[in-house]
């Protein structure tokens, strides 16, 4: 690994410390992809329209990288799509019932010295190791 | 205010994933190979968030509200569920699975690609089925 190989992982990783910062001091909420989608999908009155603006700005900034950065995106899919459906019926269940994701748990948490979040964030790191671990070694590859 | 100040958040934090290269599904499997190629990556991805998020959680007792609303919302709780462990068992062999997270994977819908919408729509899907279960349990 070069020096280069880092400074975008770190970049991006600022980014996202900084705009998760500004939920945290500016609207006093914890910048949790999957808490906040979860609140779409079950709406309560007057907790609505910031996680739909906190939608809109993922989805427009998904736009603008396509526009600026296109290499953030891959060109071909990594699963074919049953594995896909799959995954990603694991990752909304599973990140409901574990309260949280990789960014409410692994960046939020562990930020805030959270017990459940370090628990969390090292589970689901093993079972991501454990995942692609299978996938290649035992299944020869999805 | 709140409204603007989430869009913004939200904006900020998708070109983050997508500089960071979360939005790559190889590189999140390269960083969970532990035992093949290991890439270590993504490891700064989450340092440098967890290094600011630090330095801007430390000022929450310092301040008696957030700037923009009226009362800081976090989480208490500090119990390790079973249902944390499990929660957490299922979505990171999903993440494992399919090199996406929910970030990266909604952030991703700007592509048009049809494998990034069946994994939201079925990503959707889990997240309405653990609502029901929970519904079905009360």
């Amino acid at each position: 690994m070069t020096p280069g190989d880092f400074v975008a992982p770190l970049s991006g990783g600022l980014l996202i410390g900084a705009a998760s910062v500004g939920l945290l001091l500016l609207n006093g909420r914890i910048a949790g992809i999957s808490g906040i989608i979860g609140g779409l999908i079950n709406p309560s009155r007057g907790d609505f329209g910031w996680r739909l603006a906190f939608f809109g700005g993922l989805i427009v900034g998904g736009f603008a990288l396509l526009a600026l950065h296109p290499g953030a995106f891959p060109d071909t899919p990594s699963q074919s799509l049953p594995v896909l459906a799959l995954a990603g019926a694991l990752v909304g269940f599973g990140a409901r019932l574990g309260s949280g994701c990789t960014s409410g748990h692994g960046v939020c948490g562990i930020s805030r010295l959270s017990p459940r979040s370090m628990a969390a964030t090292a589970t689901f790191m093993g079972a991501g190791a454990v995942a692609v671990y299978a996938g290649n070694h035992l299944l020869g590859g999805l | 205010m709140r409204t603007v100040i989430a869009a913004i958040v939200g904006f900020t934090f998708a070109l983050g994933l997508g500089i960071s290269g979360m939005t790559l599904p190889s590189k999140v499997i390269g960083f969970l190979d532990v035992t093949g190629e290991w890439d270590p990556a993504l490891a700064f991805v989450m340092g440098g968030a967890v290094l600011v998020y630090g330095l801007g959680h430390a000022l929450v007792p310092r301040l008696r509200r957030p700037f923009a609303a009226e009362a800081f919302q976090l989480p208490t709780r500090r119990d390790i569920s079973p249902r944390l462990l499990l929660g957490a068992t299922l979505f990171g062999a999903g993440w494992g699975i399919g090199g996406l997270c929910p970030g990266p994977a909604l952030v991703s819908l700007a592509t048009g690609g049809l494998a990034v919408a069946v994994f939201v729509v079925a990503m959707t899907a889990g997240m309405w089925g653990h609502l029901v279960l929970g519904r079905l349990r009360a």
